[in-house]
């Protein structure tokens, strides 16, 4: 008999973690944590002497290091990681293209059909202004179920329950893939089908509202997190797919260089964004047109959809040692980190490529953790793999950019282009070096060569940002096929794309955003979120510039705005120094007492929206705020 | 009105999601095969042990002392089959405590008499070795908390427990060890359907009851406005 600090029965093998932590957590303190050989003995430090990543999911004690367990800023935490799983053996999935339904019953409503389920805050504006192109049951039609799916995250873990979306032909987590086309409105009926909560398996909230991130929607179809529903209820949203400024200063298509491409959808429930995202209620929206066509034979000639063009839904998550289920720390009010990594649904997959180029579309579906992505090739350590990105948060830049590495947070998306011809016949890796202990954010960087000076203050050793080649993450397993094969999609170097909007308009109004934590309490200009308040009114068609000003001292705070996208116009008053940060952007990486001014043009609808961190533990914690847009604003300029 | 979407049963369910496997996973007989094998290595969940384990890891059944002496344990008394709220306060807190237990004040008015039906209020002191049944019955009278709304104290090893358990905790060591910087929030859940969430103490007292009533009633629909 096995038992657990609280006097009840375990498992043999959850008592061997047990002791396994708690030992660790003794020799933790008892060596102060501050020597290298004391580190390497607890299995801390890797034989290269960088700190591993062996523990999971949150900056405090979780389970049974409940008793005693220890804080600390530079160290993997004291908790039982989850159980190993051997990577590569499985190939990467990719998700399948939804698939749309020939009609909805019943018919779709310009007013919300409450008689027959529907829940949704307001008629379609878009029938409103232009009922010719944007009819009120446009020609593409999907119907998602959100509803519980059995997947397998690894051959080595037991099957998972986990939440996912169904258009009834394909029921997958991360949902299947839209395709969807400028010029071609569509509605999605999203139904919650899910199990009622007693079957949630210990969290996740059968409570939904699907928001469509970074699109250009009015606001009755955007997923607002307090428009949600209840299992049997269902939502009619209306994607207009139009330019911004469609209906304002580039009337009647809206400006070209406000293209969105990557897009994507995912549960936006007040509270519980966090667990139900976790559980699986995310998906992509690739958004094409006439340049970017997903054929690599015309317009910007891409790589081809879907072949060549292929999304990655990046997450990190733990599994309970004793279940090999999927586990979500409830108690937590820092930040998520997972000890497992997964790709597209499966756990560190492989992918069978050709020498060729490709577009990824990566995305990092959180919870809180934070990715630099490299390319690896174990053979040749150090080497230096460049690849290109071409869009930030799935726009594209005027021109592809090469780089060595790029860092994307919760919520941010980066489309990069790999030329996989330079590897002919090898494996390569996409790699995440980044260095992240908790739900804070990355390691600082203040140091001396990158490193990050806290850490190594507190642990009396080196501590990169940046663990070396090898030594982080691998995420994905790329094996490239020898011999050449047809590319005839443009090679990045002679490509351009969209320009930039100017953000030299004088703003109407200057508001200030401060992101503060007090006593555990997230909170935006010291308030808090609340669904029945809105904090302050942007006139439509009008020009603002936003501060954000990050007062929670060492947190690190992904930004998202819903409705328009942003420019930075400066970070702690100088203008943004990577040339990929010079784009249209959603979510912005609010670092440590960071102030970063953003350029906005709130153009064509009106309604609520929400500001809010994207680090999903915080946004359920209450940092956010509501505010609306409509005819006459305000100038209210710290809301 | 369950219009759209159907629960479905268990066989029906099984077979829908075998067809997804194989769509998503490759060929049907690996995934199997493999299911087998990795299915001797772990404990089966059914949705009472997924229960079970929310509460080893979150909810000890750690025993605690209330405002009137009486001696109660933390899952078994308090949490279990219940829709909770939980906070941290200790009696000589001079700004964020006077300022939550006030605003809960609020809320308990407001909530009415499902407080001690079907919502119960918890607040546990920081300072157990400071505050003993009468400081803490002491404080529940100067705020004037009502019935329902339970202060408890204990052993000091046990409440470090408890406020680690349920995410009460700052990952700086130095500021952890400050009581003046401690966590203001209010947990709320809903033990038997595994749902649970938290709010800032500081919040809008009719926010903070909105809240706790969606763990009450899931099925609640929402929607404000345009």
């Amino acid at each position: 008999m096995y038992y657990n600090v609280f006097g009840e029965k375990v498992s043999r093998a959850r008592y061997r973690e047990m002791l396994r932590a708690a030992e660790n957590r003794r020799e933790l303190i008892a060596a102060g944590a501050t020597s290298r050989r004391d580190l390497f003995k607890m299995g801390l430090l890797t034989a290269g002497g960088m700190l591993a990543a062996t523990s999971g999911l949150s900056s405090r004690a979780y389970g049974q290091s409940i008793n005693g367990g220890t804080n600390q800023l530079c160290l993997p935490n004291n908790q039982p990681a989850s159980p190993p799983t051997t990577p590569w053996v499985e190939p990467l999935p990719v998700m399948p293209i939804a698939q749309r339904v020939q009609s909805l019953t019943p018919t779709p409503t310009e007013n919300p059909n409450t008689a027959a389920g529907e829940v949704r805050a307001a008629p379609f504006q878009a029938p409103q202004i232009d009922p010719n192109r944007f009819p009120v049951v446009p020609r593409t039609l999907y119907q998602m179920r959100q509803r519980a799916l059995t997947v397998t995250h690894s051959p080595q873990l037991p099957a998972q329950t986990v939440w996912g979306f169904d258009d009834g032909t394909h029921a997958t987590s991360p949902g299947p893939t839209y395709r969807a086309f400028y010029g071609r409105p569509q509605l999605t009926r999203n139904i919650n089908a899910l199990p009622p909560a007693t079957q949630n398996g210990g969290f996740g909230m059968p409570s939904v509202t699907t928001h469509l991130h970074n699109a250009h929607n009015p606001s009755e179809s955007d997923g607002n997190p307090c428009d949600f529903y209840g299992i049997g209820h269902f939502c009619d949203q209306y994607y207009p797919n139009v330019l911004a400024g469609f209906n304002s200063d580039h009337a009647p298509n809206g400006d070209i260089n406000e293209s969105l491409s990557t897009l994507w959808y995912h549960d936006h429930r007040v509270d519980f964004t966090s667990q139900n995202t976790y559980k699986g209620l995310v998906g992509f929206y690739c958004l094409f047109n006439q340049f970017d066509t997903g054929d690599e034979t015309e317009g910007f000639r891409l790589p081809s959809f879907p072949q060549f063009d292929i999304p990655l839904a990046f997450a990190d998550k733990v599994y309970d040692p004793t279940t090999g289920l999927l586990a979500f720390d409830l108690f937590n009010l820092d930040g998520i980190l997972g000890d497992k990594f997964l790709v597209n649904g499966k756990i560190q997959p492989f992918f069978n490529v050709q020498p060729r180029r490709y577009r990824f579309r990566l995305l990092d579906t959180g919870p809180s953790r934070f990715y630099s992505f490299f390319l690896t090739d174990l053979n040749n350590l150090g080497a230096n793999n460049p690849f290109w990105v071409i869009a930030n948060d799935g726009n594209l830049l005027p021109a592809p950019v090469q780089v060595q590495t790029v860092r994307i947070g919760p919520a941010e998306r980066v489309d990069i282009i790999i030329d996989f011809s330079q590897f002919a016949g090898k494996t390569i890796y996409l790699e995440n070096r980044l260095n992240q202990f908790n739900g804070q954010g990355p390691v600082d960087d203040f140091g001396p060569n990158g490193t990050s000076l806290e850490c190594s203050t507190v642990l009396g050793t080196t501590v990169p940002s940046i663990l070396a080649a090898g030594q982080g993450n691998l995420l994905l397993q790329f094996r490239v096929a020898g011999g050449r094969v047809v590319d005839n999609s443009l090679p990045p170097s002679q490509q351009t794309f969209y320009q930039l909007p100017s953000t030299a308009a004088e703003p109407d109004v200057v508001r200030t955003f401060k992101f503060d934590r007090l006593n555990g309490q997230w909170s935006i200009n010291g308030q808090f979120m609340d669904c029945n308040t809105f904090r302050f009114t942007v006139q439509q068609n009008s020009v603002e510039n936003w501060i954000l000003f990050n007062q929670s001292g060492d947190w690190t705070h992904p930004i998202h705005i819903h409705l328009e996208e942003h420019q930075i116009l400066s970070r702690n008053r100088v203008p943004p120094p990577l040339p990929a940060e010079q784009s249209r952007k959603d979510v912005t990486q609010l670092h440590p007492n960071e102030r970063v001014k953003l350029f906005f043009r709130f153009r064509d609808w009106v309604g609520k929206y929400p500001i809010h961190c994207h680090n999903v533990v915080h946004e359920d914690h209450a940092m956010m705020a509501l505010w609306h847009v409509l005819p006459q604003g305000d100038t209210v300029m710290t809301p | 009105m369950k219009l759209l979407g159907k629960d479905l049963g268990r066989r029906s369910f099984l077979n829908v999601a075998a067809t997804a496997a194989v769509a998503t996973s490759g060929p049907r007989a690996a995934v199997a095969a493999a299911g087998e094998s990795v299915a001797s290595k772990f404990v089966p969940e059914t949705p009472e042990t997924a229960r079970r384990r929310v509460q080893q890891q979150h909810l000890p059944n750690i025993p605690l002392i209330t405002h009137e002496g009486k001696e109660v344990r933390f899952y078994d008394d308090l949490i279990k089959d219940k829709v909770v709220m939980l906070n941290f306060f200790y009696a000589l807190c001079g700004d964020v405590c006077p300022a939550v237990t006030a605003n809960l004040v609020e809320v308990q008015k407001l909530l009415g008499d499902q407080v001690g039906r079907d919502i119960f209020m918890y607040s546990f002191t920081l300072k157990p070795e400071a505050d003993d049944v009468l400081a803490i019955r002491n404080y529940r009278e100067t705020f004037g908390a009502g019935p329902g709304w339970t202060f408890l104290t204990g052993n000091p090893d046990d409440m470090e427990k408890l406020r680690r358990a349920i995410g009460f905790t700052n990952p700086r060591p130095e500021v952890d060890r400050d009581t003046t910087q401690h966590i203001g929030n209010v947990r709320y859940g809903n033990e038997p359907l595994m749902l649970w969430a938290a709010c800032p103490g500081m919040a809008k007292a009719l926010y903070i009851v909105e809240s706790v009533s969606w763990v009450l009633r899931p099925d609640t629909n929402h929607v404000q406005a345009p």
